[in-house]
């Protein structure tokens, strides 16, 4: 009795394996699927978090038939993504670490989409005397000064790539060895957490802040530094060196973010939940363009 | 496949290069999970055998079902529910505990309680409960029979530490959580692990991935030492 539960068990278990094996996979391996409807979009967690791609990208998939597969990982693993193929699209926001895969024609279609900008926030109290700095280098050099605890993202995001360059510009280095300066290697939701915690800065994107500040003891103590604007960019990794990425969904994905009626869209996110924009459309703009007019 | 090769020469390269950071992250991981499992030992080591002797227990099985529902516990839960008691704004604010090790130990030692408690009292259900009427007949004091029973039962219990360490240097999710994965306080090999795979740092996470493995194989090789040592002649 017993041997016969175990093959009826080896049985059940054989049907389930090959019924995973699903037909359509098997279809799309003998012959060449004419419409991908996926398309891989990889994206900064910060991007993600503000909740535009979820408002965007179903206007977008129910007028193609596309599907878009929205991954969200600091900047570094979604550049490294494109470099490996891994995903068909980039949207990211860090145009000095942009600029190497563009070069390397790791990437085509290179296109600004939109900018926002980085603040500077802390503690209400504000020990450090952020509030009176003259610019953003000036802010992060009180804070230094003063040893007032500050949370680093510490993830090679575009924003802690932003972060390290102030410390450059603040102090000629990152004070990573200071016992104040602390690095959670976490998304900037979550960096904002430890920060308000433990009544420390940081630097984050207005859009995050915006949408987390009533959970947060922490106010914008610093912002309107052209040097703290953050442009973002979208990209389509190169089907010449990546054969099996969805290059016609890719080209479709970027045409959609820079047509006009997407960039009003853009224009108007998250005025009616926070009076204020949390994105600037700039479709056309060059970066030169916008930093020198922030 | 390249990946996994590089990233096993990365392990060793930094492991013998005695990079101070990974060393630091850890002894970090095993002095939080070895404290919060000796506590969970502590507290569900009595627990267990409370549970599983005393005569007359109302509801001794709804008790062992919270033990065994505790037992399959999410972590991110558990994660979850001690970061809303510690976070400035809950009951244990004032106490400033959270992104900090001892929130860590918490949480672990919550995940890692019910398994003790729960493999203890199987443990000793399972034993005759002859043995236990014979020693009482021999005279034994409560704490002399409670230490015999112990005993005898000590493959089962040394599974349960086993199990109970098994549970928490692996868990990711309440770690991540509670502790803030912060660079020098708080990041353990699983939160390590996660950033990296998060930087596109690959072969940084799978060497920490192998030291993690090779760390909880070591424990455990010598847990279990310890308990198929005594098969041979002990009586």
């Amino acid at each position: 009795m017993g041997h016969r539960v175990v093959v009826w068990g080896w049985a059940l278990a054989l049907l389930v394996g090959l019924a995973a094996c699903s037909p359509s996979q098997a279809h799309s391996t003998a012959a060449p699927r004419p419409e991908r409807t996926e398309i891989i979009l990889a994206t900064t967690t910060s991007t993600y978090d503000s909740g535009l791609l979820d408002y965007l990208l179903p206007l977008f998939e129910d007028a193609t038939g596309y599907t878009v597969k929205v991954v969200a990982v600091g900047t570094g693993k979604a550049l490294r993504m494109g470099q490996e193929g891994n995903a068909d699209v980039l949207l990211t926001h860090a145009p000095a670490a942009e600029k190497p895969l563009v070069e390397a024609r790791d990437v085509v279609d290179y296109t600004l989409v939109m900018y926002n900008d980085f603040v500077i926030v802390g503690p209400p109290s504000d020990p450090a005397g952020v509030r009176q700095a003259t610019d953003a280098a000036d802010a992060f050099r009180r804070i230094a000064e003063a040893g007032a605890a500050f949370v680093s993202r510490g993830d090679d995001s575009g924003t802690h790539k932003k972060e390290r360059a102030l410390w450059q510009a603040a102090l000629g280095a990152v004070p990573v060895a200071q016992a104040w300066y602390l690095e959670s290697g976490e998304g900037m939701g979550a960096t904002l957490r430890i920060a308000s915690e433990k009544g420390a800065y940081t630097l984050t994107d207005r859009g995050t802040f915006l949408a987390l500040q009533d959970t947060l003891a922490l106010d914008i103590l610093f912002q309107g530094d052209p040097a703290l604007m953050n442009i973002y960019h979208i990209m389509r990794v190169n089907p010449e060196k990546w054969p099996q990425v969805n290059a016609e969904g890719g080209r479709a994905l970027i045409e959609f973010f820079v047509q006009p009626e997407t960039q009003a869209l853009i224009g108007q996110f998250g005025v009616d939940r926070y009076g204020q924009p949390l994105f600037f459309p700039a479709a056309g703009k060059s970066e030169d363009e916008l930093r020198q007019n922030p | 496949m390249e990946t996994l090769w590089r990233g096993l020469l990365e392990a060793l390269r930094l492991l013998l290069s005695g990079d101070p950071e990974i060393w630091a992250i850890t002894w970090r991981s095993l002095r939080i999970s070895g404290l919060a499992t000796l506590i969970s030992l502590v507290l569900g080591l009595p627990a267990g055998t409370w549970l599983a002797l005393r005569a007359r227990i109302p509801g001794r099985r709804l008790w062992f079902s919270v033990v065994h529902t505790g037992m399959a516990l999410p972590p991110v839960v558990v994660g979850l529910v001690v970061a809303l008691f510690l976070w400035r704004t809950g009951p244990l604010g004032r106490l400033g505990w959270m992104y900090t090790p001892t929130a860590m130990v918490i949480a672990q030692v919550i995940i890692a309680t019910p398994m003790v408690v729960g493999l203890t009292a199987t443990a000793l259900q399972q034993q005759d409960a002859r043995l236990r009427w014979q020693l009482l007949g021999l005279g034994a004091t409560r704490r002399q029979l409670i230490w015999l029973l112990w005993r005898e039962a000590r493959l089962p219990l040394l599974a349960a530490v086993i199990a109970g360490f098994g549970s928490v240097i692996s868990e990711v999710g309440a770690s991540l959580m509670v502790g803030g994965n912060l660079r020098r306080s708080t990041r353990v090999l699983t939160t390590a692990i996660v950033l990296e795979t998060r930087r596109g740092e690959f072969d940084r996470a799978i060497a920490l991935s192998v030291i993690l493995l090779g760390l909880a194989f070591a424990v455990n090789y010598a847990l279990t030492w310890l308990q198929q040592h005594d098969e041979d002649g002990e009586p």
